[in-house]
């Protein structure tokens, strides 16, 4: 059996699955001022008569993090940077325990200008003694060259309790996002360990010793001891747990949207194939730009709870919202009122007031309430529609750097629309009357963010850089570096790159017998100095694509896998 | 948290699948490093600076600048279309008010392609600088261009297309042609009798430093483009001139690039040569990124970079001193110039013979331009080749007055299809592009 836990913004759901299907679900408010016995609660819901020791995953999907990092409430981190040429990244992010040290890579990983270690015991000092106990190291091109890296952690590790590494977090070329990302790591590391370390032993003091999977942006899970080299890529997880919810219903062969439609906002990610597009950078979020993987998402301010107004004759949605619905109380006219006029809403709606509340706009429109309700649902709907065709037209116009992929020019169009959250099925009905092609609601769309919690399975990347110049391979995100033969070649690059995916994955929490690897950036590049070839430039980029576990039938939605 | 003073847009098309040979300086491998500086430096997540996909442009733009013989997709690869595309996606951006300054980070260049084009020379074969500044006027209406070619090597297909139009500016700094492909790009070379002193040739010694090019942009380059008061500077960025640079000789820096480009303020920089792919390109591109987006260079150095090897010596200083005084001298006596070789009405005539290295072609060629004070001109060219190619050209120019636009039709009409393979006639009062062919 397997739990999927999801905290959201208002609520915390939670489902059971097992080889009956899915057999229980919850949902309980979120205590932001206590997230762990909201975590707790959700979970005790769906175990109630269960026997826990038949529980063999659970993963959860939690704001922990996110929240830490958009109530800016993250503690003092120690960022030390070696840069060289370029960018002064002190303006990257203004940070109270900066630091600065002499020492320069260049684009291929060689040394311009040596490290100034005698510096580093000096600034561990000063960390210790305001004290900071977490830090980053970062310098530019540490992917091609994990070595100042490594050298500048082993000085300050004395003075710190943890000290991460710029290279350990991605292979990407980005020494912004590279800092960004080393700091959100360092920062959220001690509140997610003491976290999860205490979900973990109150789990297993109730009998249910299964370790933690967390999920992350990209849709993936890793298991919890994995996390805590990671500790960013948990934020930001909740947009891949409905998408993830939604991908097993997605057809094959087909380009779906996945559209979930919140209170406040309704979130968009695109399924090519069944699998989620991933972003091409990395997440961002307050004032962090970062090479943390992440799905593809667009967020736009149109929800059931919207204000509804009318701007110079014509009906607008959000992007604000001011409570919730005058149905249910509110004060503000929204598109859940326009439903409640239409006879969509739920009992507990009050149709009266909904209907008063419209009132204003049916009068500025000169048309009926009736009328009025109807051009508000409509308008919500053209404007996902548009915000859909916005994201679409993003992805179609993302710069390619070869005359091969210009000739190719591939450009995806969805013509499948998989609608979650809570008004999907309202929504639904009225998105097909709009989009030129197939639209139907994600079963279990309530809970299907925990589905997909619990359906995920584990994701990694790995990137390879390989300079036969200088007869060096690396790694950076897996602690490689080892020397290579002038013939090394693209293919034993491809051949490390998946052998160290694979025990990655593993390491990670993967099963071994169904991993979904693939190459999704492969380049050669023969070196010429004068009119000599010296050697070969080989950059490959592997990953574990997201996916749903193996083993799980979405026809019947049950768990056909003993070991689970 | 970062962002650029002006909205600046980068088209980056480094064509990872296209060279004009394994071995040749224009390979897969020339903007590789360029790539990984300016990912790695994170400038396209700057607040102001965006990245646009290329597009590709159409046979009619090619046609609109060049007599592709014998036409467009014989000459071109779909890497011209994609680089020329680049351009002019970002002279779109710019005219559409997108982006304050943009910079087309493109290969292959462009800037010694011709009017006409038998196929590559000096590794270019369309002008796509030329090609989106005649998209631009042909859409957006704009006049007045000033090009301002900071290559190491003299831009002459730039000088070529423009050598009759007084409407467009066109300043090429080089190395000295006596002493660097392709050989010309004198002070003499001053424009066509309806131009005279719109083509300004500003031959630089080799060995000349930052302190010298920036003499060059501050007392000669920007006092001519000011009195010139064009819509649109456009900068022909070549890379050449870096210090490190395999095939040329001159001592700039990346610093310097940065400067120049700010000193230069053009709304367009199109990328053209540079061969240092290691040493230079990766901190010039990056410097000039940052300069035109007004961030903060003044830091930016390349890692072995040395001033006093490369510091300018008195001689050099003092020769480009005289050049620069003779461009501005020449530029101040145009209008003396333009009534001297204007006084006798009629036609102009001159022959040439135009070498395509890359290729290996010899072109032999006549230009005959109405001499007229009120246009460009009607241009009647007369070209053929070693590789047996032989074909007639006219071109009407976008402001042709009414006797030279006559006299380009009466060319076309008259022109006896029997004696040329092909007869093309370029109206760009109307846009219209025409062919005749040899009966067969």
């Amino acid at each position: 059996m397997i739990i999927g836990l999801d905290v959201g913004g208002t609520h915390t759901d939670v489902v059971l699955i097992s080889a009956q299907g899915l057999v229980a679900e919850a949902k309980v408010p979120t205590d932001f001022s206590n997230l762990f016995n909201t975590v707790l609660d959700g979970l005790n819901c769906v175990t109630l008569g269960i026997n826990i020791q038949k529980i063999r995953r659970l993963v959860l999907s939690t704001t922990l993090t996110t929240n830490l990092v958009v109530q800016n409430k993250l503690p003092a981190v120690g960022m030390v940077t070696a840069a060289g040429p370029g960018i002064d990244p002190a303006l990257f992010h203004p940070h109270p325990h900066y630091y600065k040290t002499a020492g320069a890579l260049d684009h291929r990983g060689r040394e311009i200008e040596p490290l100034d270690e005698k510096r580093l015991p000096e600034i561990g000092l000063k960390l210790k003694q305001s004290g900071v106990r977490y830090a980053g190291v970062v310098t530019k091109f540490s992917v091609r060259n994990p070595e100042h890296e490594k050298r500048m952690a082993a000085a300050l590790a004395p003075f710190c309790e943890h000290v991460f590494m710029g290279h350990q977090f991605s292979g990407a070329l980005n020494f912004p996002r590279r800092i960004a990302t080393t700091y959100l790591n360092a920062a959220v590391y001690p509140s997610h360990k003491q976290f999860f370390e205490f979900v973990q032993k109150s789990l297993n003091q109730q009998g249910l010793g299964v370790p933690i999977r967390i999920l992350k942006p990209d849709g993936g899970n890793m298991q919890f001891d994995a996390s805590l080299d990671y500790p960013a890529q948990t934020i930001l997880s909740g947009p891949s747990a409905s998408v993830m919810g939604a991908l097993a219903y997605a057809p094959r062969g087909n380009t779906s949207l996945v559209i979930d439609i919140g209170g406040t906002t309704t979130d968009m990610a695109v399924l090519v194939n069944g699998v989620p597009l991933l972003a091409r950078s990395g997440i961002e979020i307050g004032p962090y730009k970062t090479s943390i993987r992440a799905m593809l998402t667009h967020s736009i301010g149109v929800g059931g709870d919207s204000v509804v107004r009318v701007q110079n004759g014509a009906i607008t949605i959000g992007p604000d919202r001011a409570g919730c619905a005058m149905a249910y109380g509110g004060s503000s006219p929204t598109p859940t009122d326009a439903f409640c006029v239409l006879g969509r809403a739920d009992f507990r709606a009050d149709r009266k007031r909904a209907a008063e509340g419209l009132a204003p706009i049916a009068q500025m429109l000169e048309v009926p309430v009736q009328e009025a309700a109807e051009r508000i649902f409509r308008k919500a709907c053209v404007q996902i529609l548009e915000g859909a065709q916005k994201m679409v037209d993003h992805i179609n116009s993302k710069p390619v750097y070869t005359v091969h992929e210009m000739v190719e020019d591939i450009q995806i169009q969805p013509d499948h629309i998989l609608v979650l959250g809570g008004p999907a099925e309202q929504f639904a009905e009225k998105l097909a009357t709009l989009f030129d092609g197939k639209v139907a609601t994600v079963p279990h769309y309530h809970v299907a963010n925990a589905i997909g919690c619990a359906l995920a399975s584990t994701t990694c990347e790995v990137c390879i850089y390989a300079d036969t110049a200088r007869k060096i391979l690396t790694a950076p995100s897996e602690n490689i570096s080892k020397k290579i033969s002038p013939d090394f070649s693209m293919r034993d690059c491809r051949d490390i790159a998946l052998r160290l995916l694979r025990e990655k994955a593993l390491r990670h929490g993967a099963h071994p017998d169904s991993l979904e690897m693939e190459i999704i950036e492969q380049s050669q590049f023969n070196m010429i100095r004068g009119f000599q070839t010296i050697g070969k430039n080989i950059r490959v980029r592997a990953q574990v694509k997201p996916g749903l576990i193996h083993g799980y039938d979405p026809k019947t939605e049950k768990l056909m896998r003993d070991d689970l | 948290m970062l962002s650029a003073k002006h909205k600046t847009g980068l088209v980056f098309f480094p064509a990872f699948d296209w060279a004009i040979s394994p071995t040749h300086p224009e390979r897969q491998e020339r903007l590789l490093y360029t790539q990984d500086q300016v990912f790695e430096e994170g400038l396209f997540d700057i607040e102001g600076i965006t990245e646009f996909k290329p597009g590709l442009v159409t046979i009619e733009d090619v046609q609109r600048t060049h007599f592709c013989v014998p036409d467009p997709s014989a000459v071109m690869t779909e890497s011209h279309f994609i680089s020329a595309g680049g351009a002019k996606t970002i002279g779109t951006a710019l005219m559409e008010g997108k982006i304050k300054r943009g910079f087309a980070l493109v290969r292959p260049p462009g800037h010694h392609a011709n009017r006409v084009v038998h196929g590559a020379r000096g590794f270019c074969n369309v002008n796509i600088e030329a090609i989106m500044i005649e998209h631009i006027r042909h859409a957006y209406g704009v006049k007045r261009v000033a090009i301002v070619d900071t290559d190491c090597h003299h831009g002459d297909g730039t000088q070529d297309i423009y050598w009759h139009d007084p409407n467009t500016l066109f300043i090429s700094l080089h190395q000295d042609g006596r002493t660097l492909y392709p050989g010309s790009g004198f002070l003499d070379e001053m424009g066509g009798p309806n131009a005279i002193g719109y083509t300004i040739n500003i031959p630089l010694p080799p060995n000349t430093s930052e302190e010298g090019f920036l003499y060059t942009v501050k007392n000669a380059v920007l006092p001519i483009v000011e009195e010139f008061k064009p819509e649109l500077i456009i900068n022909s960025a070549g890379q050449d001139n870096h210090y490190s640079d395999p095939i040329t000789n001159m001592n700039f820096c990346a610093h310097g690039y940065a400067e120049l480009t700010r000193l230069l303020n053009a709304d367009i920089a199109v990328l053209e040569g540079g061969y240092s792919i290691e040493g230079a390109l990766p901190y010039v591109n990056t410097g000039i990124i940052m300069a035109m987006a007004g961030l903060d260079y003044s830091h930016f150095r390349e890692p072995d970079y040395d001033p006093e090897k490369i510091c300018q010596r008195p001689h050099v200083t003092r020769q480009i001193k005289e050049t620069c005084d003779a461009a501005i001298a020449l530029w101040q006596q145009r209008k003396v110039l333009a009534g001297q070789v204007r006084s006798e009405k009629g036609l102009s005539r001159r022959t040439r013979q135009i070498y395509y290295d890359t290729d290996g072609i010899q072109e032999h060629q006549t230009e005959i331009v109405k001499i007229c004070g009120n246009c460009a001109g009607a241009l009647l060219i007369d070209s053929s080749t070693n590789e047996q190619a032989h074909i007639l050209a006219v071109h009407i120019p976008p402001d042709a007055c009414y006797e030279c636009r006559q006299q380009g039709l009466k060319w076309f009409e008259k022109a006896g299809a029997d004696n040329f393979q092909r007869i093309y006639l370029q109206d760009r009062t109307t846009d219209r592009y025409q062919i005749k062919k040899q009966s067969i």
